[in-house]
């Protein structure tokens, strides 16, 4: 947004020569555990790393300055830094003249946030701060990585753009080893966007609002496309609710247990007249379709995802499907020729020259040029060898904007009914729910734990391994706990694999602003023991 | 009460904050800064109850390990109450000092400035040694030395063979100071070679200087150390260390051991010429934990020397800086091997490294480090305080100086030695060790530790220097002699340092790790008689793939042994597999055990002893063997108090 | 870049400078045995068996850490060279279980290889001790047979290097010498977080997939190159088929993003693909009971029932959730069928976890 674009700016393989990580709201040794190990061999090599996490991370094991801020702190924490880095004169005056607008505002409002007060809102002592500032800002090189901790917030959007501000404030964007990278979660979030599964952008980010955008997609499918955008997932569910969406098609996906607010999801789900399910197992949404359709697995099919680094990547076929099971592509091809529109794309890559004549950053790519190294986008033209990071010497956007960022509390803090807060996140040994079906990953990590803090636990009398009740205002579940300081006090954290303990029947749906992203790091909870 | 070290006045400002340059000249032919001959006469009367002479007579006991652990501290304890109980105090000062070297004879004392030397002395003698030596002016003939060869008394430590034949350089102060009080050495010239450096030279020149000298690196492999030094110095890093190694691993070896424990500050000073003239501010010493005397000894004088700023920061106002640090080794021999040792001290498993790049490259840390041990840093200040070409009039051509041995087996003086480089080994053995105990007859030397080779008789009239030996298939190595008589067999020596390479290889690299092992179980066969005629060829085969396929100097060293016992005592294996004998009667797998009925006294303690009770007889008849019960242990013969026994 | 002249094994071969004559041989197809050299890890020169004779040097230098220089002369195939490779090849065979035709590594193993490629006969130290370790077989991911260890380092090396782990390391001394966790505790006792980077670099039946032992041999299987369909990471990896099943996953080392490092996940997590419970034909909900259907039956109702509310409420009553781990092209054409063949932006997916 700040810059023009939503993806990792640089490579996954610059990372292990890093001169300076900045690490904040991501656990990637567990969520990206290849990325952790590049950012640890970064370390290996000196690199210096400030890791900002409320719960005691591996890298903030390894930093060299943890800011243990309060859950949901980021605004102030960023604004602080800013402060502490114009205080000491460490920005970079000729990038912020060069190529960014807007720096007066951010002063202004980087000033109303002095070390001191930052230190009374975020819990982070005033001498670690200035040290992360100093590490950052005087660093020849510096990239930042965040990761769910930043977006799954009410004001996730803000938070992202003030970590833009924070690296164009000190030059630290649009050259090797300096960037801003969200690591995104999924195999193929990136393509996904990237292909305009999104209800206001047609592929390659083209909005639907704009009428040459149209023009080109009605002109090559022959048909009219809306000019308003559509519902986003949230919406969706409200408006299934409210009886004004009636079928839902639903591929690849199991929104009960991966949403917000899980049970108001299934109740929503079950209002409709239609539900078609596309899935590999019999998922939690699955359960609730009228039709559920067998799908094949990525090892049963062609095709390509595009990672966190922009990387367009083969997916090829090893297996036939299982069953009767079939490849989604043929399923949606079928669905839409028994619709009246058909798909006659006789593989995988014939899509690939579909996408690659509508999306420009796709416009080079073939399934041949691929081949076992993949392209990273945008490959503008068939000869082009692909991007390695991105706004070198210009944004996407033409001049960088600086954003003042005002500082904002969580949707549902705790209180004293519900008096902890509830975090939630990914472990090493799962990837959302999928990996449940892997026998040996299952025997492995078979069961929740919970993680609380000892001050917590010998409050509420309890004990390592036990088991306890969660509740929140939308729902209860029980899990086993383990009792450690990885968490602060009075903090809570799950991860969302186990349905046996669907970490989301508690969390809270309310969403940012723009991307309707659940706040899933922040919502009140209290906890029981169960006897 | 004052001392040396402190000022003469107010007029003297050195403290480490605001050092002079001219601290150490000061304090012994001080002040220099001022003329008052009040300062001057205190600084010469300080000094002189430092230095022994008529006045103020000083009986300097060892109280190294070896004669400490002999009881050498009760003696200190001893004289100093019968000196004080003879109203001598004033008069007679007792001085606990490190190793005279003398260890087989220990504990010893030295009385100066009369050069009286007692040996083996108890605390029951000290009464009538201060009566003697200090109330009726004579000897205690009785705690005299007496010359293995001459069979004269020595009427002076300088008298004695032991001390006579020997060059001391390096173990100089070794038994004439108290190595905990820093004075002690200042009063012997300590600390001239680094004033020297600071003041009069650069670094380049101080490199240039120790080139001259000749001096090559004491620790085995004899590389010359201002080349050496000159590629830490060239090497690019913003950072350099200079590492003592003071892991002396080598069986029956105590050189470094000795220099520790009785000279330390020599070691620190070597350091500090090094590290000036390298472009180095610190330092480690990696000693190994089982030299907890001389750690302790060390950890004084660092603690000393910072006290009086000679180390620390801007040492002697010179904008030279230099710290330094122990690191005890946990007692791996291959930590002996500098990158080892290197990758020790970063706290890491003590494990050898490929070279290139050399630790002059990239050492501690990846920074540039220069490596020597104790005894080359130890002779560093002597070639600075008196000049190289002093130093290099010792030794022979391509070796100069001197070097410490370690002697050890069957030889009669046991202890620390030090001569020249290019003396012969007969010389060694035969006049400083003064030869073989029991009168027996010379077999072999084991020189250079497992690293090294045995050398038979014929042999003995080689040069000791580096080339010499190497070409001979031993090594200076770091300086333990085990000298061998008739009764070593050569099958079972070979065995027993292939065992102790095999059980100290760090198992990185294959043919160390499983070639030794291999090695070793040919040679338990052959000592078992179980040797077949093709293993010869096969040992002396995988020895050589051993030798030149292994990653560093343990496993490249390790077949020499091997190959030296092959290549001089070949008879001796040979007989072991084709006619199952072991020539000196060593392999009791090769015996026959048998009992002299003439000397049986029938007291039956061998059969109670035999844990095969393969021993028959009572109080009539006398015992008898069960030859092929017998396992050939050797227990009964051990046992029998009365020599009745036979093994053949 | 600067080039450098040498002659190897008579023939003059040109190569930049830096570069080792190992990678000289290789660069040049000349043969060199090695067990202990990967080029994703650093050069440790153990095994020596990568030795040559080089003229003007001592001893036999192992080529994988000898840096080529300007002039050298190199053989790699002399009598003595080829000697001393059986013998340290001997010598790791005689402390080697011979069990060959029930491992796991076998027709994959590199020291079978070489033994057999120098004509190594297992006779020469026939008789000496040999190691009586226990079997690991503490977890559901990887089997390790410390017996069959060459302790060439390479996994200890990944662990610390590529990891940042360092949960393996030496052990003991001389023969005893052994790699494992600290304490030689099994790795499920261990800081191990089973990434598997150990097994992907064993040279010998040491480290093995637990999952793939028994499922198929080397020459039966067949390697197909895929990304990985968890997170967005985008690792490469080998997916093993045999008999049109995947039967475990190895590494590539060809994988851009990754070279041979996976996690537990991506190595270890792929039996989800033939899991029991994956659904295996469409289903139709009659009276809240799924009933088994064909694809025709299943289609056209789906095709029926969208056009049916799209026809009284209009195409916006239908939304589409399409997915993050699905390929591009399913996404494509999912967001195609929304806008053009529904006629609805209604298209949306988990963009935001």
């Amino acid at each position: 947004m700040t810059f023009g674009s939503g993806a990792m700016t640089n490579s996954i393989n610059e990372i292990p020569d890093s001169k300076v990580l900045f690490i904040i709201g991501s656990n990637p040794t567990e969520a990206h555990p290849i990325i952790g190990t590049k950012m640890k061999q970064a370390v290996a090599r000196g690199a210096k790393v400030v890791a900002v996490d409320p719960r005691r991370t591996e890298m903030a094991d390894v930093a060299d300055v943890w800011l243990r801020l309060r859950p949901g702190t980021d605004i102030a924490l960023i604004n602080g830094i800013m402060n502490i880095i114009l205080a000491n004169g460490w920005e970079d005056k000729k990038f912020i003249a060069e190529r960014t607008e807007g720096f007066d505002q951010l002063r202004a409002q980087v000033a109303k946030f002095p070390p001191e007060v930052v230190s009374k809102i975020t819990g982070v002592p005033v001498d670690q701060l200035i040290e992360a500032a100093r590490i950052y800002a005087t660093a020849e090189s510096a990239q930042i990585f965040y990761t769910l901790g930043i977006t799954e917030h009410i004001y996730g959007t803000d938070n992202v753009m003030i970590l833009a501000d924070l690296s164009m404030l000190t030059g630290n964007v649009g050259k090797e080893n300096s960037g801003v990278n969200p690591l995104r979660g999924q195999n193929n979030v990136q393509g996904a966007c990237d292909m305009g599964a999104l209800p206001d952008v047609l592929p390659g980010y083209q909005k639907v609002t704009s009428p040459t955008a149209r023009a080109k997609f009605e002109a090559a499918w022959d048909v009219p496309i809306k000019s308003e955008s559509g519902l986003m997932l949230p919406d969706m569910i409200e408006a299934a609710f409210d009886h004004e969406v009636r079928a839902m098609y639903i591929m690849g996906e199991d929104p009960v247990l991966t949403d917000a607010d899980a049970n108001h999801v299934r109740e929503a789900l079950e209002t409709l007249d239609f539900l078609v399910v596309q899935n590999i197992f019999l998922s939690e949404t699955a359960k609730l379709a009228d039709v559920v359709l067998p799908a094949g697995s990525f090892a049963e099919k062609d095709g390509t995802f595009t990672n966190t680094e922009r990387r367009v990547q083969r997916v090829n076929k090893a297996i036939e499907p299982i069953g009767q099971a079939r490849a989604d592509w043929q399923i949606i091809c079928d669905l839409a020729t028994r619709m009246g529109y058909p798909f006659a794309y006789a593989s995988p890559a014939d899509v690939m020259q579909e996408i690659a004549s509508l999306t420009p950053q796709y416009a080079g790519i073939t399934f041949e040029r691929l081949g076992r190294k993949g392209l990273q986008w945008p490959v503008p033209d068939a000869e082009h060898p692909g991007t390695k990071f991105l706004h070198e010497g210009k944004f996407a956007r033409g001049k960088g904007l600086f954003m003042a960022i005002e500082y904002q509390v969580p949707d549902e803090p705790p209180d004293e009914e519900y008096p902890l807060l509830l975090s939630t996140g990914r472990r090493l040994s799962h990837y959302n729910i999928s990996t449940r079906y892997s026998e040996a990953l299952d025997s492995y990590a078979p069961e929740e734990l919970a993680e609380l803090n000892p001050e917590d636990a010998e409050r509420l009398g309890i004990k390592d391994g036990e088991r306890v009740k969660v509740a929140s205002r939308r729902g209860a579940l029980e899990t086993k706990v383990r009792i450690t300081d990885r968490v602060l006090p009075g903090m809570l954290w799950m991860s969302f694999h186990y349905k046996e303990s669907p970490a989301n029947v508690l969390t809270n749906a309310a969403s940012d602003k723009v991307t309707k992203t659940y706040e899933y790091k922040v919502c009140g909870v209290k906890v029981s023991k169960v006897i | 009460m004052k001392t040396l070290l402190d000022p003469c006045c107010d007029r003297c400002t050195h403290t480490p904050e605001t050092p002079c340059r001219d601290y150490v000249r000061c304090l012994t032919e001080g002040p220099i800064c001022h003329d008052d001959p009040a300062c001057k006469a205190e600084k010469q009367r300080l000094l002189k109850e430092i230095k022994p002479n008529e006045e103020n007579q000083q009986i300097f006991v060892c109280t190294g390990t070896g004669c400490a652990s002999c009881g050498a501290h009760n003696i200190v304890d001893s004289l100093n109450e019968e000196i004080n109980h003879q109203g001598l105090a004033n008069t007679v000062n007792v001085v606990p000092t490190g190793c005279h070297g003398f260890c087989e004879q220990g504990p010893t004392l030295i009385i100066e400035p009369r050069q009286i030397l007692y040996t083996l002395v108890k605390p029951d003698d000290v009464a009538e040694i201060v009566q003697k030596e200090f109330v009726e002016g004579e000897r205690v003939e009785r705690l005299l030395y007496v010359d293995p060869l001459t069979n004269q008394p020595a009427t002076t430590f300088a008298n004695a063979n032991f001390f006579a034949k020997q060059t001391r350089v390096v173990l100089n102060n070794c038994g004439f100071i108290n190595p905990e009080k820093i004075e002690d050495y200042i009063a012997r010239d300590g600390y001239k070679g680094l004033t020297n450096a600071l003041q009069k030279m650069t670094p380049v020149e101080v490199i240039d200087e120790v080139k001259k000298s000749g001096l090559r690196g004491r620790g085995g492999a004899g590389f010359p150390t201002g080349l050496k030094w000159s590629f830490c110095r060239q090497a690019i890093g913003d950072k350099k260390y200079i590492i003592c190694n003071a892991d002396e691993g080598d069986p029956g070896a105590f050189m470094d051991r000795g220099v520790l424990e009785g000279d330390p500050h020599a070691v620190i000073e070597g350091m500090l010429i090094g590290a000036y003239a390298i472009g180095a501010d610190e330092g480690y010493v990696y000693c190994r934990a089982e030299y907890p005397l001389a750690i302790k000894h060390l950890e004084i004088a660092i603690r000393q020397a910072e006290e009086v700023g000679l180390l620390g920061d801007n040492i002697l106002n010179s904008g030279f800086n230099f710290h330094l640090f122990i690191r005890a080794g946990a007692g791996a021999f291959v930590c002996g091997e500098e990158t080892a040792l290197i990758a020790s001290i970063e706290g890491k498993r003590g494990m050898p490294k490929v070279r290139p790049p050399f630790p002059a490259q990239s050492g501690l840390w990846g920074k540039p480090t220069n490596n020597n041990n104790v005894e080359t840093w130890a002779n560093v200040p002597h070639i600075l305080r008196n000049g190289a070409d002093r130093y290099a009039q010792f030794g022979t051509e391509k070796s100069k100086g001197t070097k410490i041995f370690a002697l050890t087996g069957k030889v009669n003086n046991t202890g620390l030695a030090e001569v020249p480089m290019g003396m012969t080994l007969r010389d060694i053995i035969f006049d400083i060790g003064g030869g073989i105990q029991n009168g027996k007859k010379f077999k072999a030397v084991q020189i250079g530790g497992p690293s090294g080779g045995c050398l038979p008789d014929e042999m003995l009239d080689l040069q000791v220097d580096y080339d010499t030996l190497t070409k001979a298939g031993a090594m200076v190595g770091s300086g333990g002699l085990v000298i061998m008589d008739e009764t070593t067999c050569m099958v079972d020596i070979a065995r027993f340092f292939l065992n102790f390479s095999q059980s100290e290889s760090c198992g990185k690299c294959t043919p160390c790790r499983e070639g030794t092992k291999r090695m070793w179980e040919i040679l338990d066969r052959i000592t078992k008689g179980e040797g077949k005629e093709e293993d010869l060829d096969n040992l002396e085969h995988l020895a050589v793939v051993v030798k030149e396929t292994s990653l560093c100097g343990l496993g490249q060293n390790a077949p020499n042994p091997v190959l030296s016992a092959l290549k001089y005592f070949r008879p001796e294996f040979e007989a072991h597999i084709r006619d199952k004998n072991c020539p000196a009667h060593v392999c009791s797998a090769l015996m026959t055990y048998s009992i002299d009925p003439d000397k049986c006294k029938k007291c039956g303690l061998c059969a109670k002893s035999c844990p095969s009770g393969c021993i028959s007889g009572d109080k009539k008849t006398p015992y008898q063997i069960d030859v092929a019960a017998c396992i050939k242990c050797g227990t009964c013969a051990d046992v029998c108090k009365f020599g009745a026994v036979i093994r053949a | 870049m600067e080039w450098i002249t040498l002659t190897i094994d008579g023939r003059t071969v040109t190569v930049p400078k830096g570069t080792t004559v190992l990678e000289a041989c290789r660069m040049n197809e000349i043969p060199i045995p090695t067990l202990c050299h990967d080029p994703e890890l650093s050069s440790y020169g153990s095994c020596r068996l990568c030795i040559v004779e080089i003229e003007g040097m001592r001893n036999l230098p192992p080529s994988c850490v000898t840096q080529a220089t300007q002039g050298m002369v190199v053989r790699t195939q002399t009598t003595k060279v080829r000697d001393s490779r059986k013998t340290i090849l001997e010598l790791l065979v005689a402390n080697h279980p011979l069990d060959c035709m029930t491992c796991q590594k076998m027709g994959d193993c590199d020291l079978a290889k070489y033994a057999y490629e120098y004509r190594v006969t297992g006779e020469l130290f026939k008789g000496g001790e040999r190691r009586h370790l226990p079997l690991d077989d503490s977890n559901p991911f990887i089997l390790r047979d410390a017996n069959k260890c060459i302790l060439c380092g390479k996994c200890v090396r990944a662990c610390e290097e590529v990891q940042g782990r360092s949960v393996l390391d030496f052990s003991f001394r001389g023969f005893h010498a052994q790699v494992g966790p600290a304490f030689n505790l099994p790795y499920s006792e261990s800081e191990c977080v089973f990434c598997g980077s150990c097994v992907s670099v064993c040279p010998v039946g040491a480290l093995t997939e637990k999952k793939m032992v028994g499922q198929g041999r080397p020459w039966e299987v067949e390697k197909v190159q895929t990304t990985c369909p968890f997170c967005g990471t985008g690792c490469n990896f080998d997916l093993n088929v045999k008999d049109g099943k995947v039967i475990g996953v190895t590494s590539n080392p060809e994988a851009p993003v990754n070279g041979k490092a996976l996690c537990v996940k991506g190595r270890f997590g792929m039996d989800l693909i033939h899991n029991s419970e994956r659904l295996t034909t469409p289903l139709i909900k009659k009276d809240g009971e799924f009933v088994e259907a064909t694809w025709d039956e299943a289609m056209d109702l789906v095709a029926q029932k969208l056009g049916e509310v799209k026809q009284e409420h209009g195409a916006d009553a239908i939304s589409v959730l399409s997915s993050a781990r699905c390929t591009n092209e399913e996404n494509f054409l999912m967001q195609k069928l929304a806008r053009a063949v529904i006629g609805t932006n209604n298209i949306d997916h988990c963009a935001r976890t």
